[in-house]
C-alpha cells in the first residue's frame, strides 16, 4: 500500500477502493458511517455535576511502589531504623510475607527535598516530577483493603475483591461514552522493557465485568499488532480489505431488509469501525509525527514501548477523544533490592510524568484531564530481609499517590500517616473515596451511578460509605 | 365433557371480560405489584437485615409493619407508610431524597390501593412451591400457557417458521453447528408425518448435543483450566468438562447430576465417574502468591463456594450475606456461613500449588500403572541392597586412601581425564582430606559419587535399572489423565461467622453445616449434616428454587431470555416472571419426569412457541422489543465457542473428536506477556488439535483467549448464569484477520473449488448452500460476482500476494489448485464467514 493511500481521506479512499463492488454496496458502506460521525454516547443523558474532567489518564505502578522512599518522609522511622518495630503498632494486623517474622524498622533509603513553591517534599529520585510539583496533589493517606497483588489490583480497579465487576475505565466509558470516533473509549498500555521478573497483571483489571463488552479496555501493544488482530492478512491489500468489508456490509444491509434486525445496523457500523481502526490505530501509534523536542522531553525512542512512549501516546489518545487511558508500569514489588531497583523504576517514570503534565498544559488539555498515579498498595515501614538484599513487604494501611489536572488542587499535600508511616491517620482515604472523587470530577454522582446486577444497584464505589475528597479539589 | 363445559365457561368469560378485567386491574397483588416497589425502595433500610435496619422498622413482614404503625390495613390515612411517601417535607418524605430513590405517582397509588384493600402480603413467589397448571390432555403445556398469557394482553402468536429456519435453529440450539445443505434439503423434502419431531429425536441423539449443552453449565460452575489468581497457573480439571458432556449425552437425571457434583465422593456407590463429578467443588479460584495468608484465602474459598451453590442451583444472590444479613431476601449471615460449613471437609491446600488430582484411567491402565509401580519398588529394593554393599566397600576404600595417602589417578596425572572427571575427583579428594564427621552433605555426596562412578562400578547396572524403572513409571503416570476431585477428611476446617466478612476477626460464632433457614427442609437428627445432605436437598421435591432456576436458564437457551430475566436472582430483587404459571409448569414437569433434561428440551423445542418466526412487524417489535411475551422467536448471534465452530464446520475443518485435554488455537504472540511465575509461552496446537470445537479451548482465566473474550465468553472466575451478547469492532477484526478465520476461509475456498460446481455462478451457489443452506438472491450475486472478478484480477498481476495469502495457518492448500483462483475464492469464502446471517441463530 502506498503512503498516498494511507494519507488519503478515508471516505475518498473507500470510494476508490470500493469501485469494483458496485454502487449499491458502496452506498451501504458509506451510509452507516454516519453512525460514527458522532461521538459514542454514554448511558448518562445529563450529568448531575459540572464536568471538570473530560478524560482520565491513570498511571498504575504495578507491584506497589514504596511511599516511604518516594513520597512520605518519616524522620522518626529513620531514627529507629534497625530497631524492632514497636509491637503495639503491628499487633493483630494483616501482614503478607512478613507474617510470623521479627519486625524491624527500616528508615527511608534515599534523601528527600522540597520542590516548587509549595515546598512539597519528594524523594530526590523524582527531580522532574519535582519540577512540576506545584501542579500535583500528593495524597499521603491512602489505604486499601487487600494486601496481595491480585486482589489489590482488582480492588483498585473495580472497587471489589470479587472478580467479575467492571473496571473503573469501563464504568466511566459506560456512563460518559467516548468522544473518539475511530478508537475505543477505554485504552490500556503496558510498558515493556521490564527489568526483573515482575508481578503478573490480569486482563480482568480492564474488563467490563457485567457491563457490555464494548466498554472493556482495549490494550494497545508496542509489539505485533497494536490492537489484537488489527493487521490485514498477508497477501491482502488495504483496497482488497475495503472491498471485502464493503461486500459484507452490503450483504448484511440486504439481509436487514428481508429479515429486519436492529443488530444488523450495529454490525455494519462495527465493521466500519474495525476497518477505520486499521488506519487510525497505526496513525495514532506513529510517533514520528512528533517533533524531536517533544520526543526528547518525554525521553523515549519512538516504538520502544517504554512508559515514556506510553505517556506520549496517552497525550495522543487524549487528543483523539479517548475517555479513559490507563498506563501500567510493572516491577515495583520491592521485597528485596529496594536500594538497587527502586531508583531504576523511578527513573523510568519520573521524566515522562513531568513531560506529560507540561505537554498537556501546552496543548491546553491539562485543565480538563485528570491524571492519577498510584500503586495497588503501599509498603511496610518494616524491613524485609528474607528475600535477599533489603526491601519492604506489601502494606495496606498506608500508601501514597498523586493526582493532577482537572479540578485538582496543585501544590497540595493531603493527609498524613503516623510517625512511622505505618498507618494513615489524618484524612484517611479509601479506594472508594478515590473512585468517588474521580467520578465527581467527571460530573458523575458516585452514589447515583449504578447498574442492576444480581439484584443490587451495583456501584463502582460499592455499598460502603464513600466520600468525595472535596479538600483536594479547586 | 368436562373440557367442553370448560370451554363454554371460558367463552362466557370472554364476553364479560371487560368487567372482569376492570376488577382485576384494581386488585393489587403483593408479589406482582407491591413487592418490587418495597424491595427496590424500602427494604434496604427497612428489610431483613437487622444490622442495617433504620428506626427499628421493617416492612418485609406484615405483623411488624402493622405493629409499628407503618401500615393500618384498610386505613390509608392512619398508615404512616402512606403519610411518609406522600409527604412534601424533605425531612419527612420516604424514601429520603439523599437515597437517590424516588417513587412515581403510579407507585404511590399502588401502595395506597394496597393498604386500602387490606395490605395483604404474599410470600415471595419463588419460595412458594411451584404449582403445576392443569393442561388439557394432548396439548403442549407451553403453548397453552403462552397462549393464555397472550390472550390476556391481547397479542397474537406468530406463524411457524419455514423448515430451513427450523432446522438451522435446532442445530444451533442443540448441536451448535449449522446443518449441511443435504440435511436441510432432506428435512424440507420429508413429507412423512411428524417430520419435525423425528428431526428433534435425531438431533438429541447426536453426540455433539452434550457439547452444546455443556457450554452453559461450564459457565455456571466457572470451569477453567487455570487457578485464577495472580500466577494463574494450570490445574487438572479437564476430565470434569468431559464428564459434563457425557452426562448430557447420556441424559443423566439432573438430580443425580447435581448430587455427583456436590457430593460424588460421599455416595455409597462412589466410583471414578462420580468422583470426577465432584471436581465441581474444586473449580474455585486459588492462589500461589507469596505472602498470601491461609485464613484470608480460606474465607475467599468458602464464600466462592456458597456463591456457586446460590447461583447454580438456588437462583439466590447469597454473596450479600457474607458481610451482613441479606437486605432484600431472607438469607442471613448465619445461613451463609452454615452453607459454607458443608464444604469444610474438603481436603485441599488453601494456598499454593494444587495436587495432581485423581488418576482418571481405565482398569487396564490402572493395572499397568500398578505393574510399573511394583517394578519400581523392586528396583528400589535391589538398589538398597547394592547401596549397602557399596557403602561398606567405600568405608574400606576410604580407610585405605587415608592410611596409604592415595592420590586419585585423575589428579596424579598419567591418564587424560576429562574436565568433568577431574572436577569430580578434585572435589572428592578435597572432601577426603577432612575428618568424616566434619564433612558436609555435599562433600559426602562428592566422595560417594566418585567411589560409585570410578572406584567400584560393579553395581552400576542396578542403578541404571532403577533409573529406567523410574522413567517408565513416571512417564506413564504423567501420560494418564488426572482430575482434582473432592476428597473428604474428618479433620474439618472450623467455620465461623466472619463479622462484616473480615477474616481476621475470629470472634464470630462457630457454624455447623445447615440448610438456609427460610426454605423447607428435612429433619435430620443425631448426626451433623454433610455435603450429601446438601446435594440431596438441592434436588429435593420440597426445594422450590432449583427446578425453577434450572428451567429458567434452559429457557434462555431456546428463546434468548429467561422467563424471569434475571437468571441468577429469583429473589426479591430479581424479576417476577411474566408467566409464572409457565415457569412453574416447567419446574414441576422437570421434577415429575425424574429431572429428565432431554424430556424438557423436547417439550420446549416441539412447542409451537419455539417454532414461530423470529421476525416481526415494526409495530409488534415496538410492542414487545425484548420478546418477553413469546409472541415470536428471537434472533441473536451465536455464543463465542459456536462462532468458531460455525466457521470451521462450514470450512470442513472442524474436528469431530469429543473430549480430551484443552487445546490451544492460534493466539497472537505476546498475548500472555503479562503473566508470570512462571513466564508463559503459548504454543498453538498442531494437526487435528488446532481445529477442535471452541469449548475445548484452553481457558486461561486472567487472559482468556482473545477471540472467545471478544464474543462475550466469560473468564469463569465467578459463576456466570448469563453472558452479555455484544456487538463490537473486535469481533469484526477477528473474523476478518484472525488466522483461524483466514485459514477457514481458505479451506472453504478449497472445498468450493473441489466441488462439482464448475462455473463462477454455480460455485457461488454451492458456497451459499454450504454456509447458509440457501441459494444466493440475485442482488447478492450482483455484489459477489464483481468482487470475485476484482480479487482475481489483482492476484493475476500479483502471484506473490496470492501465495502469501494462502500460507496463513497450518493446513496446506490442496495440491493442483491454481493459487490465483484459490486466493480469489478465499475472499468470497471470507465474506460468507463474516456475514451476520452466518453467525446468527434466528
Amino acid at each position: 500500500m502506498t503512503t498516498q493511500a494511507l494519507s488519503t481521506n478515508r471516505r475518498q479512499f473507500l470510494t476508490h477502493a470500493s469501485q469494483g463492488v458496485g454502487g449499491v454496496a458502496l452506498a451501504s458502506l458509506l451510509n452507516p458511517r454516519e453512525l460514527f460521525a458522532a461521538p459514542q454516547a454514554g448511558a448518562l443523558d445529563t450529568l448531575p455535576l459540572p464536568q471538570r474532567a473530560k478524560r482520565v489518564i491513570w498511571m498504575t505502578m504495578a507491584g506497589g511502589p514504596s511511599h516511604l522512599e518516594l513520597f512520605d518522609r518519616k524522620s522518626k522511622l529513620a531514627e529507629m531504623s534497625g530497631q524492632p518495630m514497636p509491637a503495639s503498632v503491628t499487633q493483630g494486623q494483616q501482614l503478607a510475607q512478613l507474617q510470623g517474622q521479627k519486625l524491624y524498622c527500616l528508615g527511608p533509603q534515599f534523601p528527600f527535598r522540597k520542590y516548587g513553591q509549595s515546598g512539597t517534599e519528594l524523594c530526590e529520585l523524582l527531580p522532574h516530577l519535582g519540577s512540576v510539583v506545584d501542579n500535583i496533589c500528593l495524597v499521603k493517606s491512602m489505604t486499601t483493603d487487600a494486601i496481595n497483588h491480585d486482589p489489590a489490583h482488582m480492588f483498585m480497579n473495580t472497587g471489589s475483591q470479587i472478580a467479575g465487576r467492571p473496571s473503573m475505565g469501563s464504568w466511566v466509558t459506560y456512563g460518559l461514552g467516548s468522544e473518539a470516533s475511530d478508537l475505543p473509549g477505554f485504552v490500556v498500555l503496558v510498558s515493556t522493557g521490564k527489568g526483573r521478573s515482575p508481578q503478573p497483571i490480569a486482563a480482568r483489571q480492564w474488563n467490563s465485568g457485567f457491563l457490555p463488552s464494548r466498554y472493556q479496555g482495549v490494550q494497545l501493544r508496542s509489539k505485533g499488532d497494536p490492537v489484537l488482530y488489527l493487521g490485514t492478512p498477508t497477501g491482502v491489500t488495504h483496497e482488497q480489505q475495503a472491498a471485502d468489508v464493503a461486500a459484507i456490509n452490503a450483504l448484511n444491509r440486504r439481509r436487514d431488509v428481508i429479515e429486519p434486525d436492529p443488530e444488523i445496523a450495529t454490525r455494519i457500523a462495527q465493521y466500519e469501525m474495525a476497518f477505520e481502526m486499521q488506519s487510525s490505530v497505526p496513525d495514532l501509534m506513529d510517533l514520528s509525527q512528533e517533533s524531536a523536542s517533544t520526543i526528547q522531553d518525554y525521553g523515549c525512542e519512538p516504538g520502544d514501548g517504554t512508559f515514556a512512549s506510553n505517556c506520549l501516546l496517552a497525550r495522543r489518545l487524549a487528543q483523539r477523544g479517548v475517555r479513559f487511558i490507563q498506563l501500567y508500569h510493572r516491577d515495583w514489588d520491592h521485597h528485596s533490592l529496594l536500594r538497587e531497583e527502586l531508583p531504576l523504576r523511578a527513573k523510568e517514570v519520573d521524566r515522562a510524568c513531568a513531560a506529560l503534565i507540561t505537554d498537556l498544559k501546552q496543548c491546553g488539555m491539562f485543565d480538563d484531564t485528570l491524571i492519577v498515579w498510584s500503586g495497588e498498595f503501599g509498603r511496610t515501614p518494616m524491613s524485609q530481609g528474607n528475600k535477599g538484599p533489603i526491601g519492604r513487604d506489601h502494606h495496606n494501611k498506608s500508601m501514597a499517590m498523586w493526582l493532577a489536572g482537572a479540578g485538582v488542587r496543585g501544590g497540595m499535600t493531603y493527609g498524613a500517616t503516623d510517625e512511622l508511616g505505618y498507618a494513615a491517620v489524618e484524612n484517611v482515604c479509601t479506594v472508594h473515596d478515590l473512585h468517588a472523587t474521580m467520578l465527581h470530577l467527571l460530573g458523575i454522582r458516585h452514589d447515583a451511578f449504578s447498574v442492576k446486577f444480581q439484584g443490587l444497584d451495583a456501584r463502582l464505589t460499592g455499598v460502603e460509605q464513600a466520600g468525595v475528597l472535596h479538600d483536594i479539589l479547586t | 365433557m368436562i373440557r367442553a363445559s370448560l370451554l363454554t365457561v371460558m367463552g362466557w368469560f370472554c364476553l364479560v371480560s371487560i368487567t372482569i378485567c376492570g376488577w382485576a386491574d384494581d386488585r393489587v397483588e403483593f408479589n406482582r405489584d407491591v413487592r418490587p416497589i418495597l424491595s427496590d425502595n424500602c427494604f434496604f433500610c427497612h428489610g431483613p437485615d437487622a444490622g442495617h435496619r433504620q428506626a427499628d422498622l421493617r416492612l418485609d413482614v406484615r405483623e411488624a409493619a402493622i405493629e409499628s404503625g407503618a401500615i393500618q390495613p384498610k386505613d390509608v390515612t392512619a398508615s404512616s407508610l402512606i403519610q411518609r411517601i406522600l409527604s412534601a417535607d424533605p425531612d419527612e418524605v420516604m424514601p429520603p431524597p439523599d437515597s437517590n430513590k424516588h417513587l412515581t405517582a403510579e407507585q404511590k397509588a399502588i401502595l395506597q390501593r394496597w393498604v386500602a384493600q387490606g395490605a395483604e402480603y404474599q410470600q415471595h413467589w419463588s419460595y412458594e412451591p411451584p404449582v403445576k397448571a392443569e393442561i388439557p390432555k394432548g396439548q403442549n403445556a407451553i403453548d397453552v400457557l403462552v397462549q393464555r398469557r397472550l390472550s390476556e394482553i391481547g397479542m397474537e402468536p406468530s406463524p411457524r417458521a419455514d423448515r430451513r429456519t427450523l432446522i438451522r435453529r435446532l442445530y444451533s440450539d442443540l448441536i451448535g453447528v449449522p446443518p449441511t445443505p443435504e440435511e436441510v434439503a432432506a428435512f424440507i423434502a420429508d413429507e412423512q408425518p411428524n417430520a419435525y419431531e423425528r428431526l428433534v429425536e435425531r438431533v438429541l441423539a447426536n453426540p455433539h448435543y452434550g457439547e452444546r449443552m455443556a457450554i452453559g453449565w461450564l459457565d455456571v460452575v466457572r470451569f477453567a483450566d487455570t487457578i485464577g489468581y495472580h500466577s494463574d497457573t494450570p490445574r487438572n480439571v479437564w476430565p470434569y468438562r468431559d464428564w459434563v458432556i457425557q452426562c448430557f449425552n447420556e441424559n443423566k437425571p439432573f438430580d443425580r447430576f447435581t448430587i455427583e457434583q456436590v457430593a460424588g465422593d460421599l455416595l455409597p456407590d462412589a466410583n471414578q465417574e462420580t468422583r470426577i463429578g465432584s471436581a465441581f467443588n474444586r473449580l474455585l479460584l486459588s492462589t500461589e502468591e507469596g505472602g498470601a495468608q491461609a485464613k484470608d484465602y480460606e474465607a475467599r474459598m468458602l464464600t466462592d463456594r456458597v456463591r456457586a451453590i446460590g447461583a447454580g442451583w438456588l437462583g439466590q444472590t447469597t454473596g450479600c450475606a457474607q458481610c451482613h444479613d441479606h437486605k432484600f431476601d431472607p438469607i442471613t449471615m448465619r445461613d451463609f456461613y452454615s452453607l459454607g460449613a458443608f464444604f469444610a471437609d474438603i481436603q485441599e491446600p488453601i494456598l499454593g500449588r494444587r495436587e495432581d488430582g485423581m488418576i482418571v484411567a481405565t482398569e487396564a491402565e490402572r493395572a499397568k500403572l500398578a505393574e510399573l509401580d511394583t517394578a519400581l519398588a523392586e528396583a528400589q529394593k535391589k538398589r538398597d541392597a547394592a547401596a549397602a554393599a557399596l557403602d561398606s566397600a567405600q568405608a574400606a576404600w576410604e580407610a585405605k586412601v587415608a592410611t596409604e595417602n592415595v592420590v586419585l589417578p585423575e589428579i596424579a596425572g598419567g591418564a587424560a581425564p576429562t574436565e568433568g572427571e577431574k572436577k569430580g575427583a578434585t572435589e572428592a579428594a578435597t572432601a577426603l582430606k577432612k575428618e568424616a564427621k566434619d564433612r558436609s552433605a555435599k562433600e559426602k555426596t562428592a566422595i560417594q559419587t566418585y567411589f560409585r562412578q570410578v572406584v567400584d562400578r560393579s553395581q552400576q547396572s542396578v542403578f541404571d535399572e532403577l533409573a529406567e524403572k523410574e522413567r517408565d513409571r513416571n512417564g506413564y503416570y504423567g501420560s494418564l489423565a488426572k482430575c482434582l476431585v473432592s476428597v473428604s477428611t474428618t479433620k474439618t476446617r472450623t467455620v465461623r461467622i466472619l463479622p462484616r466478612g473480615n477474616w481476621m476477626d475470629e470472634s464470630g460464632e462457630v457454624m455447623q453445616p445447615a440448610l438456609p433457614h427460610y426454605l423447607p427442609q428435612p429433619v435430620i437428627e443425631g448426626r451433623p449434616l454433610n455435603r450429601l445432605d446438601l446435594a440431596q436437598w438441592l434436588v429435593s421435591r420440597e426445594n422450590p428454587l432449583t427446578a425453577r432456576t434450572v428451567m429458567n436458564r434452559l429457557w434462555k437457551q431456546f428463546f434468548g431470555t429467561g422467563l424471569s430475566k434475571v437468571l441468577d436472582d429469583l429473589g426479591a430483587q430479581g424479576e417476577p416472571p411474566r408467566n409464572l404459571a409457565l415457569l412453574d409448569w416447567l419446574a414441576c414437569e422437570f421434577m415429575d419426569s425424574g429431572w429428565d433434561m432431554k424430556h424438557m428440551v423436547t417439550v420446549i423445542v416441539t412447542s409451537q412457541a419455539y417454532q414461530q418466526i423470529s421476525t416481526a412487524s415494526p409495530e409488534r417489535l415496538a410492542a414487545d422489543p425484548d420478546n418477553r411475551e413469546l409472541a415470536r422467536q428471537s434472533a441473536y448471534r451465536v455464543d463465542a465457542e459456536l462462532v468458531r465452530d460455525y466457521a470451521l464446520s462450514i470450512a470442513g475443518l472442524l474436528s469431530p473428536t469429543i473430549g480430551g485435554p484443552s487445546v490451544k488455537p492460534y493466539q497472537p504472540e505476546g498475548y500472555w506477556e503479562n503473566l508470570n511465575f512462571p513466564v508463559r509461552q503459548y504454543v498453538a496446537d498442531t494437526g487435528e488439535s488446532q481445529h477442535r470445537r471452541g469449548l475445548y479451548t484452553w481457558w486461561q482465566r486472567s487472559f482468556l483467549h482473545p477471540s472467545l473474550l471478544a464474543f462475550d465468553a466469560p473468564s469463569r472466575e465467578e459463576c456466570c448464569a448469563e453472558r452479555n451478547r455484544s456487538n463490537i469492532p473486535q469481533q469484526a477484526l477477528i473474523l476478518l484477520n484472525d488466522p483461524t478465520y483466514v485459514e477457514a476461509a481458505r479451506a472453504f475456498a478449497g472445498e468450493i473449488l473441489a466441488s462439482s460446481a464448475t462455473t463462477d455462478r454455480d460455485r457461488i451457489i454451492w458456497a451459499w448452500q454450504k454456509a447458509l443452506q440457501r441459494d444466493p438472491r440475485p442482488e447478492e450475486l450482483e455484489t459477489i460476482e464483481p468482487l470475485l472478478i476484482q480479487h482475481r484480477q489483482i492476484y493475476q498481476s500479483q502471484h506473490d500476494a496470492a501465495t502469501a495469502f494462502l500460507k496463513v495457518g497450518q493446513v496446506a492448500p490442496p495440491d493442483g489448485l491454481d493459487s490465483v483462483e484459490l486466493a480469489a475464492w478465499t475472499h468470497i469464502a471470507r465474506v460468507l464467514l463474516n456475514l451476520h446471517e452466518t453467525m446468527t441463530r434466528s
